[in-house]
């Protein structure tokens, strides 16, 4: 606890991320290069979809990201909610637009995937529909916090939001079990061996580990501008500000 | 108690409470979140008997007849299957041994008219030497196994 409110003053973690940030930055470039680079030059040819299958580098990865942030934005809206943490206040806020964004990919990647091998852009099949609803709540999420001036009543009502939709990520994730859905069950899981040959498999987890770094290299971006912004009338930022013009 | 433990308290409560809530709508609408209905489920009269539902199983080896745009095929669960009717492009996954979608209405006891035909793709993702490998060595297990 007393490590959080050590790192936890914005100043701290301002100072903290920005050391932070071209260290991510270079991890995420570097896995990016490499993993697109083995994902569309180096893995095999599907024995069934040929080339097209080559979209999964993209949309697989960003389809957990968008579970992983919401979960972590839930996570951080609760704990700025019950122990008025300012800083988890400020991560879940702007980890929104981020969620927001790998959810949108994931469903544009799918859908371009799904006409040439489903036959269809979009079907209402439980996976789809309930991945499209977690994109709806990013959205009201983000336009709840930004119909409220005040930092913290925009943080304790949206907290409600982000927490009552956590809901819909085991929805999401178990659709495809418990429902008939057009969409195909995990290749990947934790308990049974892989559906994926090794050559493919690399580069999947590469491109997922790179995103999963780009969105620890956003957030610590997204995280200081918004820290400078609540903070400008405080001296450090007004000195910060000062020595650079 | 404490404001922070009755904040948590509550947040827990309301998420067990909305848990319980969705649960329970999911659970009543289960019936209309299934995407397709097996031949199986249709024979046995659980799918709508009029209007447009849509019929999923495996295409039957060597039961694709073509005809112009005009596709027939039989579309089976392994216990029952269906006769499809089909006019219109296939899209790239269609082909026999494959899992289907299909939209239509049916026509007779075990005959469906399919206005929209769509692949359904499995979890299995391999290079196309694999899979030739794979098919050898089934092929050789059932060989073995009937001698």
């Amino acid at each position: 606890m007393k490590l959080i409110h050590k790192y936890g003053a914005p100043k701290r973690f301002y100072d903290l991320a920005g050391s932070m940030v071209p260290w991510l930055a270079a991890l995420t470039a570097v896995l990016m290069v490499v993993g697109l680079y083995l994902g569309l030059y180096w893995a095999p040819r599907d024995y069934q979809q040929g080339n097209a299958y080559r979209i999964m580098f993209i949309h697989v990865p960003n389809a957990w990201m968008s579970m992983m942030a919401y979960v972590a934005m839930a996570v951080l809206a609760a704990a700025g909610y019950i122990w008025n943490m300012r800083l988890a206040d400020i991560l879940a806020k702007v980890t929104a637009p981020l969620g927001a964004s790998f959810t949108l990919t994931a469903l544009v990647t799918g859908s371009l995937w799904g006409k040439p091998m489903w036959g269809t852009y979009w079907v209402w099949d439980a996976r789809l529909t309930s991945e499209l609803i977690l994109f709806f709540l990013y959205v009201g999420y983000m336009a709840l916090q930004a119909s409220i001036d005040d930092p913290r009543r925009a943080a304790h009502a949206s907290a409600i939001l982000a927490i009552v939709g956590v809901v819909n990520i085991p929805i999401i994730h178990y659709s495809v079990y418990w429902w008939h859905t057009l969409h195909q069950p995990a290749s990947l899981t934790l308990t049974n061996q892989p559906k994926i040959y090794i050559t493919m498999l690399i580069p999947l987890i590469m491109m997922s580990l790179a995103f999963m770094f780009f969105y620890l290299t956003m957030l610590c971006v997204r995280a200081r501008s918004e820290i400078l912004w609540r903070e400008r009338n405080a001296d450090w930022v007004r000195k910060l500000v000062g020595s650079r013009t | 108690m404490r404001k922070q433990n009755k904040r948590l308290l509550f947040v827990l409560i309301g998420l067990a409470g909305v848990s319980v809530a969705v649960w329970l709508v999911l659970s009543a609408f289960s019936h209309n979140l299934v995407f397709f209905y097996s031949p199986t489920q249709v024979l046995a009269g659980k799918a709508p008997s009029h209007g447009v539902f849509r019929l999923g199983g495996i295409v039957e080896k060597g039961s694709i007849k073509k005809e112009g745009l005009k596709t027939t095929f039989t579309l089976t669960d392994l216990r029952h299957s269906m006769v499809v009717h089909y006019k219109g492009i296939l899209p790239d996954l269609f082909r026999q041994g494959q899992g289907v979608v299909v939209q239509g209405r049916r026509a007779g006891t075990t005959t469906f008219m399919a206005s929209q035909v769509l692949a359904k793709h499995g979890a299995n993702y391999m290079p196309p030497d694999v899979a030739a490998e794979l098919k050898r060595s089934m092929a050789a297990k059932a060989k073995a196994a009937l001698s």
